[in-house]
């Protein structure tokens, strides 16, 4: 689970400091939330929050149940990787691996064994079985952001942080890409957070708060 | 997957920046490592061949020729000089040992050298199979030439005239081997020893219908011709030089000037000589020494430059990998494996470049020298050199990979 109280974050303390105050929320084991927003509005930074890269001016983030604001980078960083999975806007690689080293990295960062089965399995059930050997440059946008899903839970997190992952792609993959966050989430019992603007998506989840 | 896995990919993902890199390195690290071969093997074979001899006399002319087509059969001889007077040496108090030699013939580009049974005893070389010459038109060969010409003992041979194997050949007169030498990596190695009189009355011989003089390397031959029949009576025997060995080191300060001042003969000191030759060498060997170095700072550079803009273009993946748990300190030793590879990479593509420098060099003193240089073992200074490589391949990548250290995980994800 996941639960935000009070949250607030300023940029840069100074004179042209852009501050952001965020609703309180909570999302449960199981459950999805989506969070919308027009550009502008702190949904990157609310994100990045909520995935302890940045640090809140005040209010707390529980995640399973534990307060999380005081911990040193080095810890945040330790929690990070243990229980979060992230899917990124624009799904970024290291241009260098092939699309199986890229989800063995993630093990690998994490300093867990390296489950290529799991990899193996995730890249079945996303539809990219056949691309685990191309790099991922070669791969099409909607594959991109599929690759990016499954590297997301090749952790096995409790909380999946997605930032506008289906604002690049046409409806079809928007759906698909939706669908499969959705069911991996569930099947990890995980908690999923999806922060977007993207107005489709807002009746794919029961759980909503605006921005 | 471990981070030498993602180093290695990342070197091979910008092939020819890495190229680049490894190749200024193999330049200039083959170029040093080629110098230091030579630089030992030289010596080693110039210092062997001299162990012993402490001066050598023979006719006017330039020192340093004296002593390389004396000592290392691979220059001209000077001339000529009457036997009489090196003979007369052997009476002077301060010299112990005179070892006359007595050359201008070849077979097939072999040096034919007159002398005694004292020329290879001083090298230290022993005959393996048959004996040594006894008498006049007996040779004894060294071990390579015996592996190129394939003679055994028993065999003739005629020489020819000349130090190249296109001389004129004395054809009536044909030596018999009777020894090979053991290889000794000496200078005899590459020889023919023959008795001292085989020289004499080979020339003796030919006086009656052929023009040639047993002055036998003079260009201005011609001239003396005319005088040559009388001069070559029997009294007048000559040989090309001597290697004199000295009973204590006071001949080295009296003996030289005796000669020079008191006789036809130059005294010249192979110590002295090979190191002014050293000394000559020496400044292009500095200046490709220096060429070495500045390539290899190009090469650090480059590696630089490589890393640095490949940094830039890769800031994302950067903060990617943070945000997924790797921690700064385990990047920046990923990104410092790029440049200690390349350094690796670099120093075994120089040394093994260097080795085919040498080959390719030893094989043509081979043939024109008899001299091989084919030691290609690992030098111990080549060590230093890899040191040197791996220390510039760190530092060169240390410098843009701390930035690392700086990157800021949130604004470098939210900004692309």
């Amino acid at each position: 689970m996941i639960a935000a109280k009070d949250l607030t974050f300023s940029y840069s303390p100074g004179a042209d400091a852009r501050s952001f105050s965020f609703p309180d929320f909570r999302c449960s084991n199981n459950e999805t939330l989506l969070i919308l927003g027009q550009s502008g509005r702190g949904k990157t930074t609310l994100l990045h929050l909520l995935a302890l890269l940045l640090r809140p001016a005040s209010g707390e983030i529980l995640i399973d149940d534990t307060a999380v604001r005081e911990l040193s980078p080095r810890q945040a960083a330790g929690i990070r990787a243990q229980k979060i999975g992230i899917v990124y806007q624009k799904a970024h690689f290291v241009g260098a691996l092939s699309v199986m080293d890229n989800l063995l990295l993630a093990n690998y960062l994490s300093d867990r064994p390296q489950d290529r089965e799991r990899a193996v399995f995730l890249a079945g059930e996303l539809g990219f079985a056949g691309h685990l050997h191309k790099k991922t440059h070669q791969l099409s946008q909607g594959e991109q952001q599929r690759v990016s899903i499954a590297r997301a839970l090749m952790n096995n997190p409790t909380v999946i942080l997605a930032d506008e992952p289906t604002s690049s792609l046409d409806d079809l993959n928007c759906d698909r890409v939706i669908h499969l966050l959705q069911e991996q989430s569930q099947k990890l019992g995980a908690s999923l957070v999806v922060v977007t603007h993207d107005q489709r998506l807002k009746s794919r989840f029961p759980n909503s708060i605006s921005l | 997957m471990n981070l030498f896995k993602i180093s290695w990919a990342n070197v091979k993902n910008k092939k020819l920046n890495s190229f680049l890199s490894v190749l200024l390195l193999t330049l200039g690290i083959g170029l040093i490592s080629i110098l230091l071969l030579l630089n030992k093997q030289l010596d080693e074979q110039f210092r062997k061949n001299l162990r012993g001899i402490d001066l050598v006399v023979g006719a006017k002319g330039s020192p340093l020729q004296l002593i390389l087509s004396s000592i290392y059969q691979i220059d001209s001889p000077t001339g000529n000089v009457s036997l009489e007077e090196v003979n007369r040496l052997k009476m002077n108090p301060f010299v112990k040992t005179v070892i006359p030699l007595s050359m201008g013939d070849n077979y097939k580009g072999f040096r034919i050298v007159g002398t005694t049974g004292k020329y290879p005893e001083h090298f230290r070389a022993t005959v393996g199979t048959g004996k040594l010459f006894e008498k006049s038109m007996e040779a004894t060969i060294g071990s390579k030439v015996a592996e190129a010409t394939g003679l055994k003992p028993g065999d003739t041979f005629a020489g020819s005239h000349g130090m190249d194997s296109e001389g004129e050949t004395h054809g009536e007169s044909l030596y018999e081997v009777t020894g090979i030498f053991e290889p000794s990596g000496s200078v005899v190695d590459q020889l023919i020893l023959t008795d001292l009189a085989s020289i004499w009355d080979l020339h003796q011989h030919e006086e009656g219908h052929s023009s040639q003089a047993p002055a036998l390397l003079e260009p201005e031959e011609d001239h003396d011709h005319e005088e040559g029949e009388a001069h070559h009576a029997e009294a007048e025997k000559q040989v090309t030089s001597a290697l004199i060995g000295f009973r204590n080191p006071m001949g080295a300060v009296m003996l030289p000037r005796q000669i020079n001042d008191n006789t036809n003969m130059q005294a010249a000191s192979p110590s002295i000589e090979i190191n002014r030759l050293f000394e000559l060498l020496g400044v292009g060997i500095d200046t490709l020494r220096a060429l070495a170095v500045i390539i290899i700072v190009i090469a650090g550079i480059s590696v630089f430059v490589s890393l640095y803009n490949s940094l830039k273009e890769r800031k994302y993946e950067m903060a990617l990998m943070l945000s997924m748990g790797g921690t700064r300190s385990r990047l920046f030793l990923m990104l410092l494996s790029e440049g200690l590879l390349l350094a690796v990479f670099g120093f075994l593509a120089g040394i093994s470049l260097s080795r085919l420098g040498l080959w390719v060099f030893s094989r043509s003193a081979e043939k024109d020298f008899h001299y091989s240089l084919a030691d290609f073992g690992f030098l111990p200074e080549e060590g230093l050199l890899l040191a040197g490589a791996i220390a510039l391949g760190i530092l060169a990548a240390a410098l843009p990979s701390l930035g690392i250290y700086r990157l800021n995980i949130s604004r470098t994800l939210a900004e692309d």
